[in-house]
């Protein structure tokens, strides 16, 4: 078998394997970065006008995971056989260099600080009784102030625009009024309303909320990061979720990382190298380095390296960890086991308003990450007491940008005709006329949503599938339908002519084959308890102490927010206690 | 004109007896790396994907076509088996270790400036760093007469100066030395005339100074379909509008705010440029800006509004309007100032109002991109239009290009496209 060596392998090259390459290799560790598909660059695949074809783009998965070769089994319930996940439709993983950080959209948020503490802060208000029967409710272990520097590093190299709020607690724009204080401004000036935006803006605010620009990391401006990588500013072209952004605005791994690490002689990049496990020695407390087949050669080889970094996907650091055996897996039936555990995903729902004909909403402008938002139902920001139910969701307006074959499918809503002169009066009327306001909500995570490996399907290499064990929980159901219900004023106040609430139905079951969002979370959760979490709170593994594993994977409960600002800020958070202590020292950094 | 072949008699005598030379030290090493680097060797010499300096890069001259020589250290495919003199004369004055001319293509009468220290430099490192390869270039198929060799060997008694004479031409005094430093980077390794200045029908370079007229640097003939701008101070189509700090970025990465390297220049800057020190960038800068327009009246550039506006309102009636909208303005902007250093400028461009528009029309079939560098790491590529675009749109968007904007450089568009 061949082997490799480096002091450090990455797992998965978007932005938690990028951030963790990029910070090992300023510390001087030689480092390996591994990635199952193909490689992308901006410049050659990513080139105007080719990339912009969303019939090859967005409809036929051009950037997301072929899962004709590994895919997740899903089932809702316990008592009921997985099936595999056989066609993308609720959430699409990527695949090849950047990961699902190429195809993403842009929105870039910090983190509520109460999120971070939610058990704690539920229970210290409503006390423990609030917390139903079979939730997990769980903290981080870390707290906004010590991730603040982390959030502030990642936004100056992902070219993040938008509008503060508080710097160093003093008030100093127009920005959320809910969120935390900053040490600094965004690198770059918020992204202009579109007109929908600015219609939203005014109606929230009318009504009594508080409307706020959405921190995007699609550049306002030309821009360049610390590490030297430039940005072109956007234009609103709307081709942002789904694709790489020929703009070079979109922050990716591949535009804002990589073009240094790929100049870097004490960096390699190893493409179509899918991981098979984790190596680990007999008594499973230290990794040696991973193995990986090379789907050119069908080889497999084994990479050995003193720091193992585990940065792929959510579900497939996971799914790796389950493999290779590190950490005590979840048995749902005793409630015990770690790995796997309070799998989380987040609830999102549309509303859609109809406009007068006299207002053109221009839906195929658009931006991924832009847009006006309130965060006035979002976390502990309103009084969960009468309600009953633990969670709240941001509302927005993110029209990033509706492309002509997404646009046909909707067509003419919900109740329109679906073909024919009716349809296409709808369409035309819909696409001219008419915006979206998502309510994009929290996930609290329970006993009997998880992940663990299936007894019966295996993938084209040979080993077991993920399983996912999951549906919608009463809790997240009603604090869906009770944000939703609060936009209806927003609705009114739009001078919408007609608008359809879209909200979770009561007994509702997930349903795979409808696109919700690709943010998944938790199955090996950071915190203070070796018992409820599979990582220390540097995510670190409990158990192997030179695994890390960065991801999603580590939010022990789905938040209202994107993840993607939250995961680039644990992986800086992260790599720079692996700099400044565990390198010093190698070991468990919290003793567990 | 010049002298015969005494000095090859000369020069072989002492090859026949240089042997046994103490290995030089990594300070001689260093500085004749630095000097293959501001001479530009690698860019001519190495082909991607192969290793380094092992030739077989193509030049399409009108007299066929040539591929540059592996000029690595193999004793059998390289030059492995060149005296440090031997070197020198092929480096300085054309003749092969076999006493063959070197076709034009290779600088020599710029390299001619080069000191015998630097000769001794270059020689060390290409000799002694350089790692050997057997890599065989494929074979120049040049046409008759000229796949001759002797021809060269008249040009280069007519047209090459000995290094001696080369030193005595160039002579003169600065009363900056930053500017002297920067004159023999440009005329003598840097070589920039062998694209810049324009050529006499028999190949020679015009001018090989800036003391030998204001040809010197006015701009070149196409090189391999580029046109290569003049680098003096003409306010439209030359320098004149550059700032030293734009000049010392776009040698140093490529970009500029006021514009970005394409075609031949890419490699230039690749290879050579971008390894240059801050001080020797500055140095080329200063000495450009030295140069005065090669034509009077030297016209200014003068930025006029009336199209962006046009465009802002949807009012795309012009010529080539509507194909800039919807193909080029997302980077270019309807305004045409671009997003430098990201994208470039158009308004204002020399390179757009340079006066054929032969660059901008090969830009637009080929794409380009520009690659990334030591101090910016990005790559950024413009697609080639050659899919989307028929000769006619690419002619009526080049013409739109040249003459908004204040560019005024209209003729494409009096251009008989082939269909």
């Amino acid at each position: 078998m061949d082997i490799l060596r480096a002091d450090a392998v990455v797992v998965g090259s978007g932005w938690a394997g990028s951030i963790l390459s990029k910070e090992l290799r300023e510390a001087g560790l030689s480092v390996i970065m591994l990635e199952r598909g193909p490689d992308r660059s901006t410049a050659v695949e990513g080139a105007y006008p080719d990339s912009i074809d969303e019939l090859r783009g967005a409809i036929r998965h051009r950037l997301y995971q072929d899962l004709s070769q590994t895919t997740v089994t899903i089932r809702n319930r316990m008592d009921q056989r997985a099936l595999p996940y056989r066609s993308l439709g609720a959430f699409l993983p990527g695949e090849g260099v950047g990961g699902a950080g190429l195809h993403w959209s842009g929105v870039h948020f910090r983190v509520a600080p109460d999120d971070l503490a939610l058990r704690s802060n539920v229970i210290a208000r409503y006390g423990r009784k609030f917390v139903p029967e079979g939730m997990h409710l769980q903290d981080y272990g870390v707290t906004y102030e010590e991730l603040e520097p982390f959030f502030d590093k990642a936004e100056k190299v992902f070219g993040t625009s938008g509008e503060p709020y508080r710097i160093n607690g003093k008030i100093v724009g127009k920005g959320n009024v809910f969120s935390p204080s900053r040490s600094d401004a965004f690198p770059l000036p918020a992204l202009k309303d579109v007109y929908t935006a600015y219609l939203f803006r005014g109606a929230a605010e009318r009504v009594g909320y508080h409307p706020y620009s959405l921190p995007a990391a699609n550049a306002s401006g030309p821009y360049t990061n610390p590490y030297g990588a430039q940005m072109g500013p956007c234009n609103f072209c709307g081709y942002c979720s789904g694709y790489d952004c020929y703009m070079y605005s979109k922050a990716s791994p591949n535009v804002n990382i990589q073009p240094a690490l790929r100049q870097d002689a004490g960096f390699r990049l190893i493409s179509r190298a899918h991981v098979l496990r984790v190596d680990l020695d007999s008594a499973k407390k230290h990794a040696r380095g991973v193995t990986y087949l090379d789907l050119d050669t069908q080889r497999e080889v084994k990479v050995e390296a003193a720091l193992v970094i585990l940065g792929a996907f959510q579900f497939h650091n996971v799914h790796l960890m389950l493999l290779s055996g590190i950490g005590r897996p979840y048995d749902a039936a005793k409630n015990e086991g770690v790995v796997g555990r309070n799998f989380v995903y987040q609830t999102i729902t549309t509303s859609h308003a109809w406009m007068p004909q006299d207002r053109f909403t221009n839906q195929f402008i658009g931006t991924g990450g832009g847009g006006v938002a309130i965060d006035d139902f979002n976390s502990m920001n309103f009084d969960h007491g009468p309600h009953g139910f633990i969670g709240g969701s941001p509302v927005w307006v993110n029209q990033a940008g509706v492309k002509p074959i997404a646009a046909s499918s909707f067509g003419g809503g919900k109740d329109a005709p679906r073909w024919g002169k009716g349809f296409k009066r709808a369409f035309a009327d819909t696409y001219r006329h008419a915006f979206a306001i998502d309510a994009h909500g929290s996930n609290m995570a329970y006993r009997d949503a998880y992940l663990d490996l299936d007894p019966t399907w295996k993938d084209a290499y040979g080993q077991p599938l993920l399983r996912m064990t999951y549906d919608w929980h009463d809790n997240d159901i009603r604090m869906n339908r009770y944000v939703v219900s609060r936009i209806e004023p927003i609705m009114k106040e739009l001078g919408a002519t007609k608008y359809e609430l879209g909200m979770l139905q009561p007994g509702q079951s997930f349903d795979t084959r409808v696109y919700k969002t690709t943010h998944l979370g938790g199955g090996a959760v950071m915190g203070d308890d070796p018992t409820t979490s599979a990582l220390n709170r540097y995510l670190q593994s409990w158990d192997v102490p030179n695994v890390f594993v960065i991801g999603s994977n580590a939010f022990p409960q789905g938040m209202g927010y994107n993840p993607t600002g939250m995961v680039a800020a644990l992986a800086y958070w992260a790599a720079h206690q692996i700099r400044t202590t565990y390198l010093k020292a190698p070991g468990p950094l919290v003793p567990s | 004109m010049r002298r015969l072949a005494f000095p090859c008699v000369l020069t072989l005598m002492f090859a026949g007896i240089a042997h046994a030379e103490p290995v030089p030290s990594a300070a001689l090493i260093e500085e004749g790396r630095y000097l293959a680097r501001a001479a530009d060797c690698s860019a001519c010499h190495s082909v991607e994907g192969k290793a380094a300096y092992t030739g077989g890069v193509p030049f399409d001259l009108p007299i066929g076509r040539l591929y540059s020589p592996n000029i690595t250290p193999d004793p059998q495919h390289g030059i492995g088996r060149y005296t440090e003199q031997q070197f020198a004369r092929a480096v300085r004055e054309g003749v092969r270790a076999d006493g063959a001319s070197l076709y034009p293509a290779m600088p020599y009468p710029s390299y001619a400036r080069m000191s015998d220290h630097e000769m001794q430099a270059l020689y060390a490192w290409f000799h002694y760093s350089v790692t050997p390869s057997s890599e065989v270039p494929p074979a120049s198929t040049m046409r008759w007469p000229l796949s001759m060799r002797w021809p060269m060997t008249v040009w280069r008694w007519m047209f090459a100066p000995k290094p001696m004479q080369a030193r005595q031409m160039s002579e003169r005094s600065f009363d900056d030395p930053d500017v002297a430093r920067g004159a023999y980077l440009v005329e003598g390794p840097g070589h920039c005339g062998a694209c810049h200045t324009p050529r006499a029908i028999t190949l020679q370079e015009k001018a090989l100074t800036a003391r030998d007229g204001p040809a010197y640097l006015a701009g070149g003939d196409a090189v391999d379909g580029w046109i290569p701008p003049s680098l003096r101070q003409e306010n439209r189509t030359g320098l004149g509008r550059w700032g030293e700090d734009d000049i010392v970025s776009f040698l140093r990465s490529g970009r500029a705010q006021t514009g970005s390297a394409f075609g031949g220049m890419t490699n230039a800057i690749l290879h050579g440029t971008q390894y240059l020190t801050d001080h020797d960038l500055h140095a080329i800068a200063r000495y450009l800006r030295t140069l005065p327009p090669a034509r009077q009246p030297d016209l200014k550039w003068i930025y006029d509004a009336r199209t962006a506006v046009a465009l802002r309102k949807g009012d795309v009636s012009a010529r080539g309007a509507r194909l800039y909208v919807d193909n080029c303005a997302a980077c270019h902007r309807t305004d045409g100032r671009g997003y430098p250093p990201v994208f470039p400028p158009l308004a204002g461009n020399p390179v757009v109002m340079s006066e054929k528009p032969d660059s901008l029309i090969k830009l637009l079939h080929t794409g380009a991109t520009l690659p990334a560098m030591q101090t910016a790491p990005s790559a950024f590529t413009m697609p080639s239009f050659a899919k989307r675009l028929s000769e006619r749109e690419i002619a009526d968007v080049v013409s739109f290009v040249r003459d908004v904007w204040g560019n005024g450089a209209v003729d494409a568009g009096k251009m008989v496209p082939k269909e």
